[in-house]
């Protein structure tokens, strides 16, 4: 965000002219100043990114909802790695596919807080049990995603040329094709299950990163410390993977902590259209796929408490992308000035 | 470069594009387990005759690349087959639904700018208010909220507990009254997100161009806040916002898909998913060339509008 160099000296004051929001703006300026003319190396970076983080509490809050989501998915039900136990615990009461633990439809009640399902299962076990699948699947897809998309959009940028067009056209052509649609088409190409639902998700994932990182490397790689770098002899694989990604990485792990939150979006959606896992279950899309008939019937809970989930999850994950933004690189957007300045004052 | 030359060059890009958009639907459907004739048999016993009628249909026993080039040419001549799942001609099914998802789309569009541009406005103005972070938390939810949920809760609220919308559409021309009164919750439930993030746009926009020196410049002559905000700021602060908007095209169309099965609306999302389900894969394959093919030019839009709106742009 360039700002006027001229604010706060020489400054004329006009009537009818927001006075506060320029001197905050000039409070915002010195607080970047000591955030950054000191920060010398990664860890250190990485520290003065963490205690900005730490100040947004609606990104703190995010992350303990996420952490609290995780552990609830994984002490739902006990873990078994080869026959041996390795997760003891059961929070969620009922096993999420047992049927008639209660009569069917039974409103939320001591027992059953969020009620039950048509055949009669336990919703809030399912619930639980459910961020198994959610969770696993947003972080499984954009982690190979980015495994993906990273280092073709990084090569495609350092090394130019043929190279370049060739990525570039298969990512403009990716492109043309909606986020849910693609996933859609692959799904009814390779059939459903977890691993061709991530499947899917990856494959049309990746072009986001590509795009991202080519973006990013193209520009960095202008920059000095590269050309030092190849002045003196270092090979261009270790001055790509060294001093160009690193420097590149930052918006690309905003990108990636928010796109969590998209694809767990998608896979609830192509859950809620039959598409996703087999259907029955005990994921939060595919559960809400009975939702519409349940309607009719009076029966809210089956449909309020999954989507609930899906919807506290995304949430959170997008007020951490937030303040990750925000802490990572504090001159990108404006919202983030009005914030910081806040605090400064 | 002068923008005639600019516009001429970008729409020459889009021919690649969509050249490899058609080989991809086309190979979509090649990667199935079995062929064409499998599926229009349902995997049946059947005669040799017949499997040799419907392999010279599908052109089966020509080589791969003539096979493409032989559809492409359909295709460009609007031709998509027959349907397999029903009777009738692919075309025909989708030049039915397309209006309907049309319809729903702009509608929700509308309702997107109507509703987000205000209220960034709002809330650049405003800035650090409770109307700024109301704003704020409001598009935050609105991102996050699954669009089938909201849907389902719209449903739940007005069709079932308040009794004011029927749950199912009507039968009626599209734009009879009752249709339209039908139109209101999925167009409300596919512009949210939308309007979420034209919401921050628009924000963000204005922000940065109040801090302009022409904003200066007016507020000294005296001009009042309101013409200063909306002669100048608005409009400089839109050219990003119609951008977006033509970029929301993909959005609105993968919103659809989900939206359209929540509300039993006849349009081309419902016509895809149960294609799918169905394995009717030539409707699979005109739906998504259509979508891609959509989306292709809205992208071209967006660009071109950009380098219009702002003159200063140099490509």
């Amino acid at each position: 965000m360039p700002r006027n160099p001229l604010d706060g000296r020489g400054r004329l004051r006009v009537r009818g002219f927001d006075a506060g929001a320029d001197d905050t703006a000039g409070a915002g300026v010195d607080a970047d100043a000591d955030d950054t003319s000191t920060a010398t190396g990664a860890t250190d970076r990485r520290r003065r990114a963490w205690a900005r983080f730490r100040r947004d509490r609606a990104a703190v809050a995010g992350l303990v909802i996420i952490a609290l989501m995780a552990a609830l998915a994984v002490f739902a039900r006990p873990v078994e790695v080869g026959g041996v136990v390795v997760q003891p615990f059961a929070l969620a009461p009922y096993d999420p596919a047992a049927s008639g633990v209660a009569p069917t439809y039974h409103p939320p009640s001591l027992a059953h807080p969020f009620g039950t399902d048509w055949a009669g299962r336990d919703v809030f076990s399912r619930v639980v049990y459910g961020g198994r699948y959610s969770l696993s699947i947003g972080v499984i897809a954009v982690a190979v995603a980015l495994l993906v998309g990273v280092p073709l959009g990084a090569v495609a940028g350092y090394v130019g040329g043929w190279v370049d067009e060739a990525v570039m056209r298969v990512v403009d052509v990716l492109y043309a094709f909606p986020f849910l649609v693609l996933a859609i088409a692959l799904v009814a190409v390779f059939g459903q299950g977890f691993w061709r639902l991530v499947g899917a998700l990856v494959a049309v994932g990746w072009i986001g990163y590509a795009r991202l990182v080519r973006g990013e490397v193209l520009s960095v790689a202008e920059r000095d410390y590269v050309l030092a770098a190849r002045a003196l002899g270092v090979r261009d694989r270790r001055i790509l993977a060294r001093h160009v990604v690193p420097n590149a990485i930052a918006p690309v792990v905003v990108q990636a902590t928010l796109n969590v939150g998209t694809v767990v979006l998608s896979a609830a959606a192509l859950g809620f259209l039959g598409l996703g896992l087999q259907p029955g279950t005990a994921e939060w899309g595919s559960m809400l796929s009975a939702g519409r008939d349940t309607l009719v019937g009076g029966e809210w809970w089956v449909t309020v408490f999954p989507g609930l989930a899906i919807f506290l999850f995304v949430l959170s994950i997008n007020l951490v992308g937030d303040g990750m933004r925000d802490a990572l690189d504090p001159s990108v957007d404006a919202d983030v000035d009005a914030r910081r300045t806040r605090e400064v004052r | 470069m002068s923008l005639r030359r600019y516009v001429l060059r970008r729409v020459l890009l889009t021919v690649p594009i969509l050249l490899g958009v058609s080989v991809l639907t086309f190979g979509l459907v090649k990667l199935l387990p079995g062929t064409p004739v499998d599926y229009v048999l349902q995997f049946q016993e059947s005669t040799p005759e017949l499997r040799a009628t419907l392999r010279a249909q599908y052109h089966l026993d020509e080589p791969i690349w003539r096979q493409y080039f032989l559809w492409l040419h359909d295709v460009l001549h609007l031709d998509f087959g027959e349907r397999i799942a029903s009777d009738g001609s692919v075309s025909a099914a989708v030049a039915e639904r397309l209006p309907e998802t049309l319809l729903l789309g702009g509608v929700a569009l509308l309702i997107a700018l109507l509703v987000g541009v205000p209220a960034g406005v709002v809330a650049a103005v405003r800035r650090g208010s409770l109307l700024d972070e109301g704003s704020r938390v409001a598009a935050l939810a609105g991102i996050a909220t699954p669009n089938f949920w909201l849907g389902l809760l719209l449903l739940l609220l007005f069709g079932v507990r308040l009794d004011l919308v029927p749950v199912i559409p009507p039968v009626a021309p599209p734009l009879a009254p009752e249709s339209l009164a039908f139109l209101v919750l999925p167009a409300i439930t596919l512009g949210t997100a939308s309007a979420a993030l034209f919401t921050r746009l628009t924000r963000s926009a204005v922000t940065e161009q109040l801090r302009r020196e022409y904003v200066r410049a007016a507020r000294a002559r005296g001009l009042d806040e309101r013409t200063v905000i909306v002669k100048h700021v608005l409009r400089n602060s839109l050219i990003s916002v119609v951008t977006v908007a033509a970029l929301q095209v993909a959005v609105l169309l993968d919103g659809a898909v989900v939206v359209e099965r929540v509300f039993s609306w006849p349009g081309l999302g419902r016509l895809l998913v149960r294609a799918i389900l169905q394995r009717d894969f030539p409707v699979v394959q005109a739906v998504v060339l259509l979508v891609a093919t959509g989306v292709v030019f809205a992208n071209l839009l967006a660009d071109v509008l950009y380098a219009w709106l702002d003159p200063r742009i140099t490509y």
